[in-house]
């Protein structure tokens, strides 16, 4: 049998319908993987006795003919800001270290549903701030993408062990949760594909909240076919999240069939920054001639406050964060440090449990949410906000769907780009506009930069449109013909 | 806008974030150094638009006013860091 982590999610589907393997099987070997690769730090909890149970139903199911979905018997490890029943559920900080969920997420629990078998909790940027997976109290993440400098590459952030385990072919998927980039950058820094849907497709019921009006759960996968299988699985209306939009859902993996002959594919002229590597310039270039030979047509559209995106985000999202991060107080749930006096405990307690970018991102939300600058600070950045969803709306007038690069650069170096946060902040400049308009956005690999580490193009679709994001997105995939192996799963590495 | 260490002091009051006295200079240098970047904001003219209040497209749903969940306190205070029978504990507020 050739080895069961080297299939996507589609072959592994036909492969257990064919009876060519079972679940457990499956499941076997990617719990041998996780183990080997543990060096890359990308599990915060391994769950190999719940993956084993599930997969053993799966195979029951299966034998019966009652097979759930096309993720049954599928090894998906879990970002670990998915509340999981029994599983501990940190965020990757020391604030939740020990917190066991009673309940579950409505995005895992749809995945349980479809019969999908969950390998583990994947490590993170604490509370989801971060572009390198380095504020995690559990540690980076490395990436399996390497250069023979002997220093690791970040992953990427916030869902960085989820981007690593999936590159690392350590999982088949993972679900991720991206707020200004999340999915996307890491997906983008480890050569897989991620998925950011609409806002208000997958329910934030049980999601550590961040920014509430930005966060939104989606697929890591190694494939755009595997992305519409395992995003099938995690939408559905849950009356439970009150942003939820209560559309239509189609069927994703059906919108590949389709042919992009004639799509209008925009492509933002203010997406040319400088900082923005000629390899990425170039990248950029080869998925706009791979559009147009596939029967597409390049449109110029213009976005002109995309350069404002980034500091109306650094508004936003610490705001909410600051709001949503007031629940840790010590008191019902999470860390507790103790002292005599109430105040004492909670400003102890909020000290001790938050990491260095949390508290200042906390600290930067109270302040712009505090009397007097309201006004100027966070009502400001909601006008700009509007601004930039307009023109994205003007741009949707003239083409079906954008294209950009993910990201300005390739991974970089572990320890680089730390000692200023604006220079973090730039990680997210493509992936921020489309966040803060809500739409659907998925990073696919294109190819590699001269040195060898994934270079990552980015399609933006309309509301509730992830069907053209995926087609689109397809066409790129079977031009770009992107079947590297990160270093560390080569052999005689 | 520079913030200064008085103003640092008052935030991390409002957020209950304890700093500890020497850490707030360069705090309130890092604060300042993010809140003059994100000020560029204020050359962007916003004059004639709304502050965006969703950016999904959708009314807020309504529910019956019914009771559906509950009676489930062994759960609600599985994770409390201290309890008094079916009650949060916490420090002694009152004299």
């Amino acid at each position: 049998m050739s080895d069961l982590t080297r299939l996507t999610i589609a072959e592994a589907r036909d492969g257990l319908a064919a009876k060519q393997f079972t679940a457990e099987e499956l499941a076997r070997a990617h719990i041998k993987a996780m183990e080997a690769t543990r060096d890359l730090n990308a599990f915060v909890t391994e769950t190999p006795e719940i993956a084993l149970l599930r997969a053993k139903e799966s195979d029951a199911r299966r034998a019966k003919g009652a097979v759930a979905s096309g993720m049954d018997g599928i090894p998906t490890a879990v970002k670990d800001l998915f509340c999981t029943e029994g599983v501990r559920t940190t965020a990757s900080s020391h604030m939740l270290e020990d917190f066991v969920p009673t309940y579950e997420s409505t995005v895992s629990m749809n995945l349980r549903k479809a019969g999908s078998v969950m390998l583990g909790k994947t490590n993170m940027d604490e509370f989801a701030m971060g572009s390198a997976n380095i504020t995690s109290y559990f540690g980076p993440v490395k990436n399996p993408w390497r250069l023979n400098d002997g220093k690791d590459r970040v992953p990427g952030g916030s869902s960085g062990g989820s981007a690593a385990a999936v590159a690392a072919h350590a999982a088949m998927c993972a679900t991720g949760s991206d707020t200004g980039g999340s999915i996307r950058q890491p997906a983008a820094f480890c050569g897989i594909v991620g998925l950011k849907p609409t806002y208000g497709r997958c329910s934030r019921w049980g999601m550590v909240a961040f920014a509430s009006s930005l966060d939104q759960a989606g697929p890591m996968t190694r494939s755009v076919r595997d992305a519409a299988i395992m995003m099938q699985a995690m939408v559905g209306y849950d009356p439970k999240d009150s942003t939820m939009a209560n559309e239509p859902i189609p069927d994703f993996e059906a919108a590949l069939k389709g042919s992009v002959k004639g799509l209008k594919v925009g492509i933002p002229a203010e997406y040319r920054i400088d900082g923005m590597t000629k390899e990425t310039e170039a990248s950029w270039q080869a998925g706009i001639d791979w559009l147009k030979a596939a029967g597409a047509e390049p449109v110029e559209v213009s976005l002109p406050h995309t350069k404002d995106a980034l500091a109306a985000y650094y508004i936003v999202a610490p705001a909410e964060a600051s709001s949503n991060l007031a629940r840790y107080d010590g008191v019902r749930y999470g860390l507790r440090e103790s002292a005599d006096d109430l105040t004492d405990m909670y400003e102890k307690t909020r000290a001790a449990g938050f990491g260095r970018e949390v508290r200042r991102r906390i600290m930067i939300g109270t302040y712009v949410l505090s009397a007097g600058y309201y006004d100027a600070y966070y009502v400001k950045a909601q006008k700009v906000r509007a601004l930039i969803a307009h023109e994205f709306a003007e741009a949707f007038k003239r083409a079906d769907v954008l294209l950009t690069p993910t990201t300005p650069f390739p991974a970089f170096a572990l320890g680089e780009k730390m000692d200023d946060p604006l220079q973090m902040y730039i990680n997210d400049v493509f992936t921020v506009p489309a966040s803060l308009a809500g739409l659907p956005a998925m990073s696919l690999p294109a190819g590699l930069s001269a040195d060898g580490l994934p270079l990552g193009l980015h399609l933006i679709g309309k509301p509730f449109d992830e069907e053209t994001v995926l087609r689109a997105g397809l066409a790129i995939e079977q031009a770009a013909d992107f079947k590297m192996l990160p270093q560390l799963l080569r052999a005689g590495s | 806008m520079a913030l200064d260490t008085e103003t640092v002091r008052r935030i991390a009051r409002l957020a209950r974030i304890r700093v500890p006295e020497d850490d707030l200079a360069p705090l309130a240098d890092e604060l300042s150094h993010i809140m003059n970047w994100v000020e560029q904001l204020d050359a962007v003219d916003t004059s004639n638009i709304a502050a965006l209040t969703s950016v999904a497209d959708i009314r807020l749903p309504q529910r019956e006013d019914k009771v559906n969940d509950g009676g489930a306190p062994e759960k609600v205070l599985a994770n409390a860091p201290d309890r008094q029978g079916n009650f949060f504990a916490v420090p002694k507020v009152v004299e």
